[in-house]
């Protein structure tokens, strides 16, 4: 038993909710008691989905515990089929089903129903939601993807993007946008978007994208196994990682890696001077190992910041998570529990903090400036607007989000300088943080002046820019 | 009692009752509104990450702010053997003791997986009810979907307290439910002013106000879904004031009414007590409803508040019930929610989600109480929607909280019409 007031990731079976949700003509029967219903909000609510989730559920009360609840889901999963004609299905069990020991892909099978019927294996007591998204992913793509002859053209799929995944929506129109300025059409982006119909005919692909590794991997392995098909390892978020994503791809394809990167601005907002008081700032980052790992890049290298920490919450990542961290000389954290990843900032006191809404939260308790890289998130980075991580665009949103947070570099030589200042004073706070700024107390003496400017300014304007 | 009854009510409504999916929460629920009621309390749940997960989600960001509840998280190795299991949870609320000395109240709270395994926490309880006594007492209810759905789990925790409140002789008014401290201070205001005491409350904010119980006790409930506590303070000898529940001006009048009567309240006076905060609450419903006009409205099931709250809207607000959904139907309690119900809508109990989608999108109502798996998938079929669980955290009872229950409703009616408004500019 392990007390736990937060998670960061979810039970499996919300894993196969996320893989599913993303695909259409696919339907879920999942053995579940009253109330795992809950998860159908995270769709609806936090990423504003406006359809239901394709999960039928089969709500099992107390008095059905017994004989019963082989029957009720039977019958729930013809019933799901008829109402929905799904293309295909997949069949599984919540944590309480497991333990009752009904069998759904063999009951599922007895049904004999006239499509795809594929039963999902997921130990609720060990494993968590990334890992049931990609094993749900792997036994989809398993059953339905075959060897196939190549597209004449070249074509790859994109892998991983999920329901509930952060920014999938718009990193893969980017990357399909990257791949079409050089020249390569997607076969297939999965899971979110296509049917089983279109997981079928993957198999024609040249080659595989990987976007996400905690929920795509195994299914690409799979498909490097079974139709021959080798997968990009590099995950382009950043601008140095999209350059390489693009020679990667070009080694697989022979495709020249040369592309239009007029709408790349990061690289001389980072160079422009108005970002030398950027240099060196301390970053803490912390979220899923995928993300930690392009943002201390991108941080140490692009934005000039110094990387004093990062850690992940998936032990599945945690070898690479270690060797991306020597790279930068630090101590990597690998944990699931917020406690232990709030004492470690506390202890680094970092000027900012990169993170789940976890560590907003605890930046936000402990004073510290906060922007969100990784799940899970809330409903406000489930944004309106197209904002992508991934490649050029991606860069571009990324360098936004990350600086305003910070006072901005004029405000902090100002909040500096005039530090005596009424107005100015170290409590009066950044100008965009929601904060009221409150007057310098002034110390009550008759008969002396307390001029705004503090004495000896001049003499000290140049020594004092940061 | 001066209510007007309808000439036909619905308590002799035949109840359609359904079986298959529901769309619905557990009774785990319950634990964020009441962790916030009973400030020495901790709710452990023993369950799986699915039960983390789920409180994750429904709390939203208050599990910041320093929570007094938890999740023990059942690992692989606690279902191999139960031994271990109580060793575990022995373990872990020594820590979470230890931790929090400022917890008076824990209550260990049963989930599907606990139940399913069946991990005796009522035993659990009293042991560590005697490992840790005086200071801290241990409690143990179900909040398990199987068992319970939503408030249900409310229901279950009073329930579990009753058999040991104190005893007493003495003749006094229990109000049972939990409700917003500035509601109880409202619904204590207007029985002192009754000349109605002593009142004692359950829950109470700290376990040193804990009420005492016998069989000159009587209680009124102030929330529907207490079934389960009803028969525990029954078993215990104390007497229940049926009434309809305090929601907008004529419920709270019946509900008062019926605790003036039995405490031998003048009707003088009562008129005297009642005839300002009335005014204030008709008129206040009167802005709030001028949406809700000859209105249709369907209500999922959700919390078994479906029922008073339907009385509400089609005799204060001059609404149409086209279906009332409950999860469960306790005909001693809402009976006389029912009495003024005027007869016509559909009185389901139970759900299957499928089917009672096709009747509510045959229906067309105007306006459709559901939950937030439903709100936005309904909300872009065109339905305008009311997500229910805010009915169950915002303060809605009495008289102060009329105008602004009648607002929860037509808000989404009022955003239809703005934006409307704008699309045909």
């Amino acid at each position: 038993m392990k007390l736990t007031l937060w998670t960061y990731e979810g039970p499996p079976h919300v894993g196969a909710m996320r893989v599913a949700t993303g695909m259409k003509g696919l339907h879920y029967v999942l053995h579940a008691p009253q109330g795992d219903t809950y998860a159908d909000l995270l769709f609806t609510m936090i990423e504003r989905r406006n359809h239901r989730p394709p999960v039928t559920f089969t709500t099992f009360q107390a008095r059905d515990l017994g004989a019963d609840t082989a029957n009720l889901f039977k019958d729930s999963a013809r019933d799901a089929y008829n109402r929905f004609q799904p293309q295909a299905m997949i069949v599984g069990a919540s944590c309480t089903a497991e333990l009752i020991q009904d069998d759904p892909g063999g009951l599922a099978e007895a049904l004999g129903l006239p499509i795809p019927v594929i039963p999902l294996e997921l130990p609720s007591y060990q494993r968590k939601e990334n890992f049931g998204a990609d094993e749900t992913f792997f036994q989809i793509v398993k059953a339905l993807a075959k060897p196939m002859p190549r597209t004449e053209a070249i074509t790859c799929n994109i892998l991983g993007a999920t329901a509930l995944g952060f920014r999938h929506r718009d990193d893969v129109a980017e990357v399909t946008k990257l791949l079409s300025l050089m020249g390569i059409t997607v076969n297939v982006a999965a899971p979110m978007g296509a049917t089983p119909e279109d997981i079928a005919r993957m198999g024609q692909a040249h080659f595989n994208v990987l976007l996400y590794p905690e929920t795509g991997e195994t299914a690409a392995r799979h498909l490097e196994r079974a139709c021959g098909q080798p997968y990009t390892k590099t995950v382009p978020i950043g601008v140095g990682a999209t350059r390489d994503f693009l020679h990667e791809v070009s080694a697989l394809t022979g495709i020249s890696a040369k592309v239009d990167e007029s709408g790349l601005r990061l690289p001389w907002w980072s160079a422009s001077v108005d970002s030398t008081y950027l240099t060196g700032k301390r970053v803490y980052i912390f979220g899923d190992a995928t993300h930690v790992m392009a943002a201390a890049r991108i941080a140490a290298t692009e934005i000039g910041f110094e990387v004093v920490g990062m850690g992940c919450f998936n032990r599945e990542f945690a070898r690479p998570l270690r060797a991306a961290a020597k790279a930068y000389g630090v101590e990597p954290l690998i944990t699931d529990d917020y406690l232990e990843v709030e004492a470690e900032i506390a202890r680094l006191q970092p000027e900012l903090i990169l993170g789940t809404q976890m560590e907003r939260h605890i930046g936000k308790r402990l004073g510290i400036p906060c922007a969100v890289i990784s799940a899970p998130v809330h409903v406000q980075d489930f944004p309106a607007r197209y904002s992508p991580q991934m490649g050029f665009e991606g860069a571009n949103v990324i360098f936004d989000t990350w600086i305003h947070p910070l006072v901005m570099g004029l405000e902090e030589h100002l909040l500096t300088m005039f530090r005596e200042d009424f107005e100015f004073h170290d409590d009066a706070g950044a100008s965009h943080h929601g904060g009221k700024a409150v007057a310098r107390v002034e110390p009550e003496e008759p008969g002396v002046s307390h001029p705004r400017t503090p004495v000896g300014y001049l003499d000290q304007d140049e020594g004092a820019s940061p | 009692m001066s209510l007007d009854l309808p000439s036909t009510g619905c308590r002799s409504t035949p109840v359609l009752k359904e079986r298959g999916q529901r769309e619905v929460f557990c009774g785990l629920t319950g634990i964020i509104w009441l962790h916030r009621k009973m400030q020495d309390a901790f709710f452990l749940v023993v369950g799986s990450r699915t039960c983390a997960h789920l409180l994750q989600a429904a709390a939203g960001v208050m599990i910041f702010a320093e929570p007094r509840f938890g999740t023990a998280i059942l690992e692989e190795k606690d279902l191999a053997g139960l031994a271990d299991a109580n060793a575990e949870l022995d373990r872990e609320v020594a820590r979470l003791l230890a931790r929090r000395p400022d917890i008076k109240q824990l209550f260990l709270v049963g989930s599907c997986p606990s139940e399913v395994i069946k991990l005796d926490l009522a035993r659990a309880a009293e042991r560590l009810s005697a490992v840790h006594a005086p200071h801290v007492r241990v409690y143990n209810y179900s909040g398990s979907g199987i068992e319970t759905t939503f408030t249900q789990g409310e229901d279950a925790c009073l329930a579990a307290m009753v058999p040991t409140l104190p005893a007493t002789t003495a003749r006094e008014l229990l109000i049972v439910g939990a409700m917003p401290d500035v509601v109880e201070d409202q619904c204590l205001s207007l029985l002192a002013q009754l000349g109605i005491g002593p009142v004692r409350m359950l829950p109470a904010r700290r376990a040193g106000d804990l009420p005492a119980v016998g069989a000159n006790t009587v209680f009124a409930l102030v929330q529907p879904f207490l079934g389960d506590t009803h028969a525990a303070l029954t078993r215990r000898g104390a007497r229940h004031l049926p009434a309809p529940f305090p929601f907008g001006e004529e419920g709270t009048t019946a509900w008062l009414r019926a605790i003036a009567d039995e405490f031998g309240v003048a009707r003088d006076l009562f008129e005297q007590v009642t005839a300002a905060p009335r005014a204030r609450a008709q008129k206040a419903i009167a802005t709030q409803s001028q949406e809700l006009r000859g209105k249709s409205v369907f209500f999922f099931p959700d919390s078994q508040l479906e029922i008073p709250l339907a009385r509400f809207l089609t005799r204060e607000c001059g609404m149409t019930a086209v279906e009332v959904g409950t999860p469960y139907l306790h005909e001693g309690l809402v009976g006389p929610d029912l009495d003024l119900l005027p007869s016509g809508p559909v009185i389901s109990e139970g759900q299957d989600v499928e089917k009672q989608l096709d009747r509510q999108r045959a229906a067309a109502p105007d306006l459709t109480v559901c939950g937030l798996g439903l709100a936005n998938p309904l909300e872009a079929e065109g339905h305008t929607t009311k997500w229910a669980i805010e009915l169950v955290f915002t303060p809605v009872h009495f008289y102060e909280q009329a105008g602004d229950l009648a607002g929860l409703f037509s808000r989404p009616l009022r955003r239809k019409a703005i934006l409307r408004k704008e699309a045909a500019e």
